[in-house]
């Protein structure tokens, strides 16, 4: 009687994959446990400092003022988007939902899972107006506000290494044939011309990002967001896809940066040890290169500039993509209670002073206003002020594309993007993927 | 005493051992006690959420919202999908390529490591080691050795090893099947060592009495004797490569492009991160019927004589 026994074998072993699938449907019927018990809020956020210590800290404080417990559990980033929401569909969410806005906050919002914070905002003028204005943009879902601003703000920036420029003869490029002369440059100096961790795909995003809003401005991408019928199709898209197939051709990114993985940082190695000229990242790579970069920040070999613009395009030199911070929502499947200790905690415990302290240390610019001096005063003095000078002067702040997009168009979006690095697709039939996902 | 009533089922409990001798057993209360605890295990863990899947299959829903029976919509849309049919067409690929490089070298180095030598035990301990190694672990750690700038290439000063591993369609699978047979070799080794230890000498030492040479003996005892434990260790390749998942994820996320996106990774991302619940469970039944199908085909290849003897006197 070997069948029937191999049969149930292979049966359990097929179905542990799919069993995930249908607990996570399961759950749907379960009670909703969502938040804590009593006057417990639990908050779920990333792990890796120094975001960990930060909020870690700040959490412990707060729970020593008497006025409720916050229990926050770390989890690695890309763990953290799948799980929570599979928490949030079972109704297991935790009280406080760490996120990053646009798309993923808006899909809650349009499930009733998140509690629309505008009222409460309302009674609390003050503590609303203390986060500086662009970034309640993310939060905000057809005009109700789900969400408040956390930690820091991390644009795109075009990073190079002085050191290299300067060996290179090239100088911070302003527009984009300033950018292709110092690929040609870099190129015949023996370094690579950009450093890029191609095989992450958002890292190549970054640089759509870009483009699209230099050739087209920012209005394209908006559109897009906005879910308007064949906004994908607009021309910008196609050019955008072009300049990437001249960078390409031209071999402007490291040799094997399709390999290179993000997640390890050797994109920022390349850069930090002299082997590269340029890298376009987020502001959130500054903390790490000081980290781990020996005294490439310190020595002033890292520089920074915003990305060049193109002839002929419609983007201005002070237009910013990226993220405009993380954002914290309160599950409305949580207790009252819970909700209670939760909204109590952004009032008193979440951006402390001790918190904004710390994360201007950390070498970030955190979202409340008035930090003029405490910027000046750190030792990051010239780096920060740039960022929040050009925050603060921006036109317009794009936000990053997979976050201000619907998940499952993010999915493609980043598959895609992949495939017009690699040269698979064309960028006309990028455009026409596109706008069949938004179909 | 062939039914047993639930109702009377602690009393039988009790008083064990009440079976008559030599008879042929009839199903006995502590043969559904002892099964119970697996019976239980396996409807919770795997028939329940079978049928979860199926039932998903025919809805509509993205992971947080309500649920909606939409009939056969999913359906339509994951078998009208490219991607779908370019995992599935992977996932094949998959099978075939890792049972042809896997089999050969597994089956090689079980009937070498069943000789009584000592070295061959020690390299066995040796050969053994990254079965112990979680896949994630593993998929980090050559995700590392084969970055271009920074990797074994650099460490080693080895011009040659600083390929595009992981962005090349084609690299990448050389990649994927190296480290799958690097995982999962030892363990089918450790298979084929039993079932080789298992023939009896007699039969070696009789053909070598009638002049038989090392290969002949490889050929005409060895690998005949090993039939049914190749059918196992198939059966759990095949399917293994059914769903494998892990690595490719840590590893590629099915990229470059799409060049690794085999259907079970397929399933996941579309569930997971693409927020059609749908459409991978759709994706999740094909998988679990073409993995039962393939189970069964690799099953029936060893005959349904199951009484028929492989050892001795055959």
């Amino acid at each position: 009687m070997h069948t029937p026994n191999l049969s149930r074998r292979s049966l359990f072993g097929l179905s542990a994959g799919a069993s995930a699938i249908a607990l996570a449907g399961c759950g749907t019927a379960g009670p909703g446990a969502g938040g804590g018990g009593g006057d417990t809020a639990t908050f779920w956020a990333l792990s890796g400092q120094p975001n960990e210590g930060i909020y870690g800290d700040a959490v412990e404080a707060f729970n020593e003022q008497g006025e409720g417990t916050v229990e926050i559990t770390f989890f690695q980033n890309d763990a953290y988007k799948q799980k929570i929401r599979t928490a949030i569909g079972a109704g297991e969410a935790p009280t406080i939902i760490y996120g990053w806005g646009g798309g993923g906050l808006r899909t809650y919002a349009e499930e009733s899972q998140v509690d629309d914070l505008t009222g409460w905002l309302g009674e609390n003028a003050a503590f609303r107006d203390g986060f500086v204005e662009s970034v309640w943009g993310a939060a905000t879902v057809d005009e109700k506000v789900y969400a408040v601003p956390l930690g820091s703000t991390q644009p795109i920036i075009l990073f190079h290494n002085t050191k290299v420029l300067e060996d290179i003869g090239g100088a911070a490029p302003a527009t984009w044939d300033e950018l292709l002369d110092v690929v040609e440059k870099a190129k015949s100096a023996g370094v690579a011309p950009i450093s890029l961790a191609g095989q992450s795909r958002w890292t190549s995003m970054m640089w759509l990002e870009y483009l699209l809003d230099r050739v087209g401005g920012p209005e394209v991408f908006a559109r897009i967001a906005a879910g308007e019928p064949d906004a994908w199709l607009d021309p910008a898209v196609v050019t955008m896809g072009e300049r990437v197939q001249e960078l390409l051709e031209v071999k402007a990114f490291a040799d094997g940066f399709e390999s290179m993985a993000a997640d390890s940082n050797t994109d920022q190695a390349l850069l930090w040890s002299d082997k590269a000229a340029l890298m376009l990242h987020g502001g959130w790579t500054f903390g790490s290169m000081k980290a781990s970069g020996g005294d490439f920040v310190q020595s002033g070999r890292l520089g920074f500039s915003a990305f060049p613009t193109i002839e002929g395009g419609k983007g201005e030199l002070g237009n910013l993509v990226g993220n405009p911070c993380n954002y914290l929502s309160i599950s409305s499947s949580a207790t009252d209670e819970a909700k209670e200790v939760a909204r109590t905690y952004f009032l008193d415990g979440y951006m402390t002073q001790d918190v904004t302290s710390a994360i201007v240390e950390s070498g970030a610019v955190p979202v409340v206003t008035g930090q003029d001096d405490a910027l000046a005063a750190s030792e990051d003095a010239e780096y920060l002020q740039w960022v929040y000078t050009s925050l603060q002067d921006a036109p317009a702040f794009t936000q990053s594309w997979d976050q201000a997009l619907q998940p499952t168009v993010a999915e493609t979006l980043l598959v895609t993007i992949e495939q017009l690095f690699l040269g698979q697709v064309t960028p006309e039939q990028f455009a026409e993927t596109m706008n069949g996902t938004a179909a | 005493m062939t039914t047993v009533s639930p109702a009377s089922a602690p009393a039988r409990a009790q008083r064990p051992g009440r079976r008559p001798a030599g008879a042929p057993e009839p199903v006995q209360l502590s043969h559904l006690l002892f099964a119970a605890p697996a019976l239980l295990f396996f409807t919770v863990f795997a028939l329940l959420p079978l049928i979860g899947v199926v039932v998903l299959s025919f809805t509509t829903w993205n992971g947080i919202g309500a649920i909606e029976f939409t009939g056969l919509t999913s359906w339509k849309e994951a078998l009208t999908r490219s991607s779908t049919w370019h995992g599935l067409w992977l996932v094949m690929l998959m099978i075939v390529a890792t049972w042809l490089l896997q089999t050969p070298l597994s089956i090689l180095l079980g009937t070498f490591l069943a000789g009584a030598q000592r070295y061959r035990n020690v390299l066995a301990i040796l050969y053994f080691l990254p079965l112990l190694l979680s896949s994630a672990a593993i998929a980090i750690t050559f995700k590392s050795l084969l970055d271009p700038n920074f990797g074994l290439a650099s460490g080693l000063n080895i011009a040659w090893l600083a390929q595009n591993w992981l962005g090349d369609a084609r690299l990448v699978w050389v990649v994927l099947l190296f480290i799958i047979a690097w995982q999962f070799i030892p363990f089918h080794t450790l298979i084929y060592q039993g079932a080789v230890r298992q023939i009896p000498a007699s039969m070696y030492e009789a053909a070598q009495i009638d002049g038989a040479s090392r290969a002949r003996r490889f050929l005409s005892i060895t690998l005949p004797q090993l039939k049914f434990t190749m059918i196992t260790s198939s059966t759990l390749m095949v399917v293994g490569a059914l769903t494998y998942f892990d690595i490719i994820f840590v590893l590629t996320q099915g990229g470059p492009g799409v060049a690794t996106r085999i259907l079970p990774l397929d399933m996941y991302l579309t569930g997971f991160r693409g927020n059609e619940m749908g459409v991978a469970s759709c994706l999740a039944v094909m998988l679990v019927v073409i993995g039962l199908g393939l189970a069964l085909g690799v099953q029936s290849l060893g005959g349904k004589d199951a009484s028929a003897s492989q050892m001795e006197g055959a």
